[in-house]
C-alpha cells in the first residue's frame, strides 16, 4: 500500500468569538500520492476550513483546533516559524476562488511568480522568471514572454486563474488545494480551467483536494468526492460509485437538486429546511431534521459509519436503503 | 386564502390573450466610459445593442448568456430601473413612455435580485418590506396583503413578520424578495440570477415555489440564469445573448436537442458532464468573452467562432427563422442560404 499524502485523523476546528461554530467535527480523511479529491458540499459544511486548517491559514487566536494532521510525513499542526513558510507553497499551495484578489496588485505577474521561486528555490531574479515564464506556458497563456510582464488588471478573469495556477505550481508542490477554482467564471472559461487543472495533475503527478459545490465540477477534475455536512463527511467514495450510486439521503438529495435529469415543470424533490446552525458540537446526525429517512435514534445518536470497502464510507443507518421513489 | 383575494388588484388584461404580454423591439443601451488617466478618452460599452423578442402571455422566457452579455441590463431596462437609448418596450398593446407610464408599467412587472440582502431595506421589517410598495401604489390593505403573502411563501407571519432582513437565512431572504414582487399583484416578473446565490438544496425549494406561484396567480416569467439546468427546468423558450446581442431563441426542447448557432452549442457544450465515465476531453472554446467595449465587427463571435470566414466580420447577422415561420431564431450566417458563407444551409455540427 502506497503511503498517504494527506492523513486527517480526528480533526476538530472550532471557532470562539460572538459566538462558537463548530466548523468541522470529528473529521477523518486520507489522500494517496498523485490522487485528485473534491470536497463537495453547500456553503458552511466545512469544506473551506478543512482547506485552510491544511495550510495552516486559520487567525491562531480565535480558531481551537485539535486531531492530526500529516502531509506527506509532516506533522502540520506543530509547524511553526520557517517550517511552516517552507510547507507552504513548497509542499502544499492554493488556488482561490477569486484570482483578482489573491494577486498582488502592483506587481507584474511574471514578478509575483518569480518571487515565490527565489524564496523556496534560492535562485537568482533572472532564473526564476525563466521558470515563471515556463509555468506561463504550462498553463497555456498566450504570447506568455508578453504576459510576464503584465499587471493581473490587465489580465482577463480566465487569464488570472491561470496565472494563478502558475504561482501554485511554480515550486512543484506535492499538493494542491483548490478552493471553487471556478465559481467565479463564466461557464465557456469554467470547463478550460477544470481541463487544464486536470492535465496539470497528469503532468505534475501532485494530489489535488478540490473543494466545490458544483457535483458537475466535481465530476469533471476528481477521482474521489468526499461529500460533507455541516462539518462532517457523510459519504465518500470513487466518482463513480457518489455519482451512480449515492447512499446517504443528503448526497441522493443533492444529485437530485442538480437538475440535470429533472424533468421539465415537474416538481422537485426537493430537501425541505436548511443546515443547522453549528453552534453546539452535533450528538446526533446532523441531516436527520431534514431527511425523509429519519428514524428516532438518527436524533438520539451519531450515526454509525458503514464502510463496505476500504475507502467507501457512509455516515447514516440506512446505508442499504433503495433510491427512494420520487 | 382564495385566489381572488390576492389578485383583486390586478391589472385587467387589456391586449387580450393573443397579444404578447412583453414586446421589447431594437433595444439599445450604450454606457459610456472614462478612459486614460485624465480620464479625457472616452468608450462606450455595447451593452444591449438592438435586442428584440416578445414574451407571451403565461410562458416563462429564459435568458442565458456569460457575464457582459446584456442579459442584467436588459432585465433593468425592463422594469424602467435604467433609461433606454433607443427601441420600444410595449407591455400589453401599451407602450412605454408613451401611453404606458413607468409607474403603471411597475404595478404589472417586478423584480427579484440575485442579492437578496442588497435587495431589501435593513431597517424595514420583513413586514413593513413587503408591504411597502403596496401602500406607495394605493392598494388596500398592504399589511394584511404583506401576511398572506409571507404565508405563502412559507414564512409564518407570525414568527417572521417583525424579523429584519439580517435575521433571517439567504433562502428565507429570498422568498421575502419574492412575496415583495407579488405584493404588487404584477403579470410579469423579472427573475435575475434569482436562484444563483442559494445552495443546491435551497435552491430547489424556491424553483418549486416559482413554479406552484406561477400556476396559481398566471403570472409570466423571465426568467435570467447562467445555469442551464435551471434555466430549462423552468423555461418554455430560452433566448441566448452574447456580447450585447440576442443570438438564439427558441423553445426549450428544440434549443436543447438542437443549437443553430455555434456559440450557443459551445455554451451547452461546457457544460460539466454528469457522467463519471464520459467526462468532457475538450473545451468548446478558447479564451474568455471579449471586451463588450468596442465589441467585433460584423457577427461579434466571429473571434470566437471556428466557422468563421470572411463574411461573418463584415456583416451583422439578422435574427431570423431557421425555417420559414418556425420558432426557432437564430443569428448567423450558416443559417442563411443567400449570406454568402460557404458551408450556409449545411450540417456543420458533425
Amino acid at each position: 500500500m502506497t503511503e498517504n499524502l494527506v492523513d486527517i485523523r480526528n480533526l476538530n476546528v472550532r471557532f470562539s468569538g460572538a459566538r462558537t461554530v463548530h466548523a468541522i467535527n470529528d473529521l477523518t480523511l486520507t489522500l494517496k500520492q498523485g490522487e485528485t479529491m473534491a470536497l463537495l458540499g453547500e456553503s458552511g459544511s466545512g469544506k473551506s476550513v478543512t482547506l485552510k486548517t491544511l495550510l495552516r491559514l486559520l487567525p491562531p487566536k480565535r480558531s481551537h483546533i485539535d486531531g492530526n494532521i500529516v502531509v506527506n510525513g509532516v506533522d502540520v499542526l506543530t509547524l511553526s516559524g520557517k517550517k511552516l513558510q517552507a510547507y507552504r507553497g513548497e509542499e502544499v499551495s492554493m488556488v482561490f476562488q477569486e484570482p483578482g484578489l489573491a494577486l498582488d496588485p502592483v506587481y507584474t505577474v511574471g514578478d509575483q511568480i518569480a518571487e515565490s521561486v527565489m524564496r523556496h528555490k534560492g535562485v537568482r531574479k533572472d532564473e526564476a522568471l525563466s521558470t515563471a515564464l515556463d509555468m506561463l506556458r504550462r498553463v497555456r497563456i498566450p504570447s506568455p514572454e508578453r504576459r510576464l510582464h503584465n499587471y493581473p488588471h490587465e489580465l482577463s478573469g480566465g487569464m488570472l486563474q491561470r496565472v494563478m495556477i502558475a504561482l501554485a505550481l511554480a515550486c512543484r508542490p506535492r499538493l494542491l488545494l483548490a478552493d471553487e477554482p471556478t465559481t467565479a467564471l463564466d461557464a465557456t472559461v469554467q470547463i478550460q480551467i477544470l481541463l487544464l487543472l486536470r492535465d496539470l495533475q497528469k503532468e505534475f503527478g501532485m494530489g489535488v483536494i478540490f473543494v466545490t459545490h458544483d457535483i458537475g465540477v466535481a465530476v469533471e477534475v476528481s477521482e474521489r468526492i468526499a461529500v460533507m455536512y455541516a462539518g462532517q463527511i457523510v459519504e465518500e467514495g470513487t466518482t463513480r460509485e457518489i455519482i451512480k450510486d449515492p447512499r446517504h439521503p443528503y448526497t441522493r438529495g443533492l444529485l437530485a437538486a442538480n437538475l440535470h435529469d429533472a424533468a421539465r415543470g415537474a416538481r422537485l424533490n426537493a430537501i425541505p429546511g436548511a443546515p443547522p446552525p453549528l453552534d453546539t458540537r452535533p450528538d446526533a446526525c446532523s441531516f436527520a431534521p431534514r431527511c425523509p429517512l429519519a428514524e428516532p435514534q438518527c436524533l438520539a445518536a451519531l450515526p454509525p459509519v458503514h464502510s463496505p470497502n476500504d475507502r467507501r464510507r457512509v455516515a447514516c443507518i440506512h446505508p442499504n436503503a433503495p433510491i427512494l421513489a420520487e | 386564502m382564495s385566489k381572488t383575494e390576492t389578485l383583486a388588484d390586478t391589472q385587467p388584461d387589456k391586449g387580450g390573450p393573443a397579444q404578447p404580454l412583453l414586446i421589447v423591439r431594437n433595444l439599445q443601451k450604450y454606457f459610456p466610459v472614462r478612459g486614460g488617466i485624465f480620464g479625457g478618452k472616452k468608450a462606450v460599452v455595447q451593452a444591449v445593442d438592438g435586442v428584440s423578442f416578445e414574451v407571451k402571455k403565461g410562458e416563462t422566457l429564459g435568458i442565458v448568456g456569460e457575464s457582459g452579455c446584456g442579459k442584467s441590463t436588459t432585465a433593468r431596462l425592463l422594469i424602467g430601473l435604467l433609461d433606454k437609448d433607443k427601441g420600444e418596450i410595449i407591455y400589453d398593446g401599451q407602450d412605454l413612455g408613451g401611453t404606458l407610464s413607468l409607474r403603471e408599467l411597475r404595478r404589472g412587472v417586478q423584480m427579484v435580485f440575485q442579492d437578496s440582502y442588497a435587495s431589501l431595506n435593513p431597517r424595514l421589517t420583513i413586514e413593513a418590506s413587503i408591504a411597502f410598495g403596496a401602500r406607495i401604489q394605493g392598494l388596500s390593505d398592504p399589511v394584511g396583503r404583506a401576511r398572506k403573502l409571507m404565508e405563502r411563501v412559507g414564512l409564518a407571519p407570525d414568527r417572521f413578520a417583525q424579523r429584519y432582513p439580517h435575521e433571517v437565512s439567504g433562502g428565507q431572504r429570498q422568498r421575502i424578495n419574492i412575496a415583495r414582487a407579488l405584493a404588487m399583484s404584477p403579470r410579469l416578473v423579472v427573475l435575475d440570477e434569482a436562484v444563483s446565490a442559494l445552495d443546491k438544496s435551497v435552491e430547489a425549494q424556491v424553483l418549486n415555489l416559482l413554479a406552484d406561484l406561477r400556476r396559481e396567480f398566471g403570472l409570466t416569467y423571465i426568467f435570467i440564469s447562467h445555469d442551464l439546468n435551471v434555466v430549462r427546468y423552468i423555461s418554455d423558450r430560452i433566448l441566448v445573448m452574447y456580447l450585447g446581442e440576442v443570438v438564439e431563441i427558441a423553445p426549450v426542447d428544440d434549443i436543447w436537442t438542437s443549437q443553430a448557432h455555434p456559440y450557443t452549442r459551445s455554451l451547452f457544450s461546457a457544460m460539466p458532464s454528469m457522467d463519471p465515465d464520459n467526462r468532457t476531453k475538450e473545451p468548446p472554446l478558447a479564451g474568455d468573452p471579449p471586451n463588450p467595449i468596442n465589441p467585433p465587427s460584423g457577427c461579434r463571435f466571429h473571434t470566437r467562432c471556428r466557422f468563421s470566414e470572411d463574411v461573418c466580420k463584415a456583416k451583422v447577422p439578422l435574427l431570423h427563422p431557421l425555417t420559414a415561420g418556425s420558432d426557432h431564431l437564430a443569428a448567423c450566417h450558416l443559417h442563411d442560404i443567400s449570406s454568402g458563407h460557404s458551408k450556409a444551409g449545411k450540417d456543420v455540427f458533425e
